[in-house]
């Protein structure tokens, strides 16, 4: 009888600790950043470009850059993915060719970030000659985050209840306008979740930017598509392995971590609120 | 059975996959009438009612042979469209599925979507449905809300609603009121009642007293067979298959 108990509070004791590791690795991780970055975190650190070989100055051009970057992701992947999830899900014939096709895009969501890159640098950058810029970097991204948007789309058009594509069809509405007005409108907090927290990956990622957009320095802000940008990723890389003033970039360099984290995480509490108002109005 | 028929299933059998659902059915279900479908659970009577505008479609691995003849036309012809079909065959089903959208978006839906009403009658459209579905006067003053927020017997209404703002020909019912409470039951038979003037109705029920109060007439179903189809009366009164005396009198089933 003791035994069974005692094995039993080992047990909970275990998992709680698990979750308790957690929080805590999470926790120090945030703290270390915040105590060595706020210090940075200042109005001219946030509007202007770096000066004096990125000793002074700001991370303005690379937040600027990140967000085209990750813009340009989503208007390259979103579209793409839920066209590809709408067609998985509705119209395929559930057989071994869609079988491969998901294994596939399963697959794509493993491969390392650096391989993106090299793919990018390859087909986008040199086979296509778009060079090295925001489009180039833009659709590596947005092929690093299809898998995330379309296994999400997928999960969301599979939730919404049969009843209400029966009932859309019954009334003699055709298949592509019920997923239209029925479906799509019903999946949508599911879709949208998902898409931010692939916006969310895409903005942190370092790798696929390196040789398809991300560059050192530039002197003016991009002016088209066909520009290379700083990125917040690629600039903390080149921070912490490039400078030549080590105690005058380091502050810098956690000011930019802790611009990056907190972006991140504030694009990941966005899609945690869209979530939670969007299954709060809606019941079926 | 003479008289005015409107649509005629002939030899039809049915498959999912390798299972037989449906065995050799022929009948003829007569217009302006109330045709209700009885039988134990899996004798095929819904699947039966699902057939007639194509919602079997819907499943994959679903098989049917034989013919079922609308309006002259086979609905089962390579040719033929199910929208089409769908258009002027509607169906309410067994829990009402109300879309999230407002009341009248859901009469709207399916006349705006298949292009069936002009914007401007509309709001004729909606309010003529509801009427027809004796809802208007609890709803009239709400239409903007949502349909969610309806009871159960009130959502089943507005389905019948949104089916009729189609003006199909006929209403296929899969057992209308098996969610519903006695008193939103009573409503809706009374509505079958009311609308078998102007529509064919053919209804699956598994309530035998329902059967015998609102059909002209019943169709009795076992094992995918059709055992017995006659006069609702005759049916519950003196049948001629001993299959069928002794489900409704309750023996089996």
């Amino acid at each position: 009888m003791k035994w069974r108990y005692f094995k039993q509070n080992l047990f909970f004791s275990l998992v709680t600790l698990s979750a308790g590791l957690l929080v805590l690795a999470l926790g120090g991780l945030l703290t270390f950043i915040f105590i060595n970055g706020y210090r940075a975190i200042t109005l001219d650190f946030l509007t202007l470009p770096p000066m004096d070989s990125m000793t002074r100055g700001g991370i303005m051009p690379a937040i600027l850059g990140t967000l085209y970057l990750t813009v340009g992701a989503v208007c390259v992947s979103l579209p793409l993915g839920i066209a590809s999830a709408i067609y998985l899900t509705e119209y395929a014939e559930q057989g071994r060719i869609i079988r491969i096709i998901r294994i596939g895009v399963n697959c794509l969501a493993g491969v390392p970030s650096v391989v993106f890159g090299l793919f990018g640098l390859g087909f986008f950058v040199v086979f296509l000659q778009f060079g090295s810029c925001i489009l180039s970097g833009a659709l590596t991204l947005g092929i690093l985050i299809l898998p995330t948007i379309i296994g999400a789309t997928e999960e969301a058009l599979k939730a919404v209840p049969q009843t209400f594509r029966e009932a859309s069809l019954a009334l003699g509405v055709s298949k592509w306008l019920t997923i239209w007005n029925v479906v799509l409108p019903s999946a949508l907090p599911g879709i949208l979740t998902g898409s931010i927290l692939g916006i969310g990956r895409a903005a942190g990622e370092t790798a696929p930017i390196m040789f398809t957009a991300a560059a050192f320095f530039t002197a003016k802000l991009p002016g088209s598509i066909f520009d290379e940008v700083m990125a917040l990723p690629y600039h903390i890389y080149v921070l912490a392995t490039a400078g030549t003033f080590i105690d005058q970039t380091r502050p810098l360099q956690y000011g930019t971590v802790l611009v990056l984290v907190f972006l991140v995480l504030g694009i990941n509490l966005f899609a945690i609120v869209i979530r939670s108002t969007m299954r709060r109005k809606k019941r079926w | 059975m003479e008289k005015d028929s409107i649509i005629n299933v002939n030899n039809v059998n049915f498959f999912y996959g390798s299972f037989k659902a449906l065995t050799d059915i022929s009948m003829d279900f007569q217009k302006n009438r109330v045709t209700a479908l009885i039988g134990p659970s899996g004798c095929g009577k819904s699947t039966l009612l699902r057939l007639l505008n194509r919602m079997n479609d819907l499943i994959s691995d679903a098989r049917v042979e034989g013919q079922v003849v609308f309006e002259g036309n086979d609905i089962y012809d390579p040719h033929i469209d199910p929208v089409e079909v769908r258009k002027k065959i509607g169906m309410v089903f067994q829990k009402p599925n109300p879309f999230p959208k407002s009341i009248f978006n859901n009469i709207t839906f399916g006349p705006k979507l298949a292009g069936v009403a002009g914007h401007a009658d509309l709001a004729n459209l909606v309010e003529e449905s509801l009427r027809q579905a004796v809802l208007w006067d609890e709803v009239k003053d709400i239409l903007s809300r949502s349909a969610m927020t309806l009871s159960g017997g009130q959502q089943q209404r507005l389905c019948i609603a949104r089916a009729l703002a189609m003006k199909p020909d006929v209403l296929l019912m899969d057992e209308p009121t098996s969610a519903l409470d006695p008193i939103s039951t009573a409503k809706i038979e009374e509505l079958i009642e009311e609308l078998k003037k102007d529509y064919t109705i053919i209804i699956v029920t598994h309530n035998m007293q329902q059967a015998a109060r609102i059909s002209d007439e019943t169709a009795f179903f076992y094992l995918g067979n059709l055992v017995e189809y006659n006069k609702t009366e005759k049916i519950f009164t003196n049948p001629d298959v001993k299959q069928t005396e002794d489900y409704i009198t309750g023996r089996f089933g």
